[in-house]
């Protein structure tokens, strides 16, 4: 049942640009789309393209998930480094983060920096909110049972506090994943030489649709690839919640 | 010798005051029962003597380490009924008795369970377990059958009773229950909230009249 839509757009699709009544530079026939990933794939630019955005996405994204964790258990855990760092992180987290681009480029230049910086932006706030108010969040009763047993500040922070924030740290590292590969479009879009972005760009500027819609089904691929993997993830990690599913 | 000693103890939530120079002694080796309606206090007191509340006024000794089970099992979800009881393990000596304190509260054989597996008198019971891990010369009871059902709730008092006493610790429940109070208890004290403030009253067995039958009439329970 779930596989009727796709089936039937993929049909339409097909019926449309085979009639004629969608034209080949608007939107690329199925068949051709094919023909062009085995191309790219021959032809090896698909795997470095596909390799080099991975690269992007992986660096952006550990880089944001190590700041965040570290920060957001900070400010969650203590009072001290909430009032401190957290109105900052807040106000930053306000503008839109598309616009520190400018700066970004101004400062890194249009390499690589610049586009893991941006894409570590994306992904940092997701993670670093989760996290700190799913600290902020813990059952104070688990807490008095620390207190009592006398835990100290570090002990308890690594033995009570994050594995108790662990399921929604899971569900903010989700979906800082998924803003991870969104502003990686957004960081190749702007300059590249390679990268599935590069594809997508490069696709408009010779005016070639299969390779755009190429690029856009490795970018839907990856980033279903990815979502399912951090779902597994979040079923093993955190299968001792008294909950009917994941939450989130 | 006391185990725990109140000396003019007052605590205040707001302009609310609780306990006005209250002054209580329990005697080492003793298991005291503190009774009271709901609301009384009855909590909030045990929780100053193991230190979650801070009296505005007065001194709280206690001599040696506390152990306390809560009316909930309040154990960590992530870990097994195991590693749950070892967590309040600090040296290799009690994390060595772990297994010896799972054995004496009978969950020997649920020790690798999770906690959402585990029923009401099992979770409290690991968390009776996880209590005991350091051998503490003063155990504290909140509650601890209150949440459960009336069959479990016996099998577990009769546990209790055995256990507590063959640790030799110094024992403090509280309870709303006369039965419980009798079953567990060496030495029964009631809460009553008089004008002002609460104030602890220590009902004896007169000539005519038996513990249970003072102790019902200290709680306002008409004969």
């Amino acid at each position: 049942m779930k596989f009727a839509l796709p089936i039937a757009l993929v049909v339409a699709w097909f019926a449309a640009t085979a009639t004629g009544a969608i034209k080949s530079y608007q939107l690329a026939s199925p068949q051709a789309v094919l023909v062009e990933v085995s191309d790219l794939a021959t032809r090896g630019v698909l795997w470095t393209d596909l390799g080099a955005s991975l690269e992007r996405v992986a660096l952006g994204f550990a880089l944001a998930a190590l700041l965040a964790i570290a920060l957001g258990a900070l400010v969650g855990a203590s009072r001290t480094a909430e009032n401190l760092l957290d109105p900052t992180l807040q106000a930053i987290r306000s503008v839109p983060s598309l616009a520190w681009v400018p700066l970004l480029l101004l400062w890194l230049g249009i390499g690589e920096t610049a586009k893991i910086a941006l894409v570590a932006i994306g992904a940092f706030f997701p993670i670093y909110v989760a996290l700190s108010s799913a600290i902020r969040g813990v059952d104070r009763k688990l807490i008095e049972v620390a207190r009592i047993l006398g835990v100290r500040r570090l002990p308890f922070v690594a033995r009570v506090l994050l594995p108790a924030a662990l399921p929604q740290l899971l569900v903010g590292l989700r979906i800082g994943l998924t803003q991870a590969w969104l502003f990686l479009v957004a960081a190749e879009l702007l300059g590249a030489s390679r990268g599935l972005g590069f594809l997508l760009t490069d696709g408009q500027q010779i005016a070639r649709t299969d390779e755009i819609l190429v690029a856009i089904l490795a970018f839907a691929i990856c980033g279903k690839l990815s979502e399912s993997g951090m779902k597994l993830l979040e079923k093993r990690l955190v299968s001792w919640t008294d909950t009917a599913s994941v939450p989130g | 010798m006391n185990a725990i000693t109140l000396r003019g103890v007052t605590k205040r939530f707001g302009a609310h005051t609780i306990f006005d120079g209250l002054d209580l002694g329990v005697k080492r080796g003793e298991r005291l029962a503190i009774l009271g309606a709901s609301g009384c206090g009855k909590s909030t007191l045990l929780r100053l003597i193991a230190g979650l509340e801070s009296p505005d006024a007065g001194e709280i000794d206690v001599a040696g380490e506390i152990g306390f089970v809560f009316q909930e099992p309040r154990l960590f979800g992530w870990l097994d009924v195991e590693k749950n009881v070892a967590f309040a393990a600090r040296t290799a000596a009690e994390r060595a008795r772990v297994p010896e304190v799972l054995a004496l509260v009978g969950l020997t054989s649920a020790r690798t369970t999770l906690p959402k597996h585990l029923s009401g008198g099992m979770a409290q019971r690991a968390a009776l377990a996880r209590a005991l891990v350091r051998k503490p010369e003063v155990l504290l009871f909140d509650e601890p059958l209150a949440a459960l059902d009336a069959l479990t709730r016996l099998e577990l008092r009769a546990s209790l009773r055995e256990i507590v006493r063959e640790a030799g610790a110094t024992a403090v429940w509280v309870t709303h229950d006369v039965e419980d109070a009798l079953a567990l208890a060496t030495r029964s004290i009631v809460l009553q909230r008089s004008p002002g403030a609460v104030r602890a009253i220590e009902p004896a067995a007169g000539v005519d009249v038996g513990v249970r039958r003072a102790l019902l009439a200290a709680l306002g329970v008409p004969a």
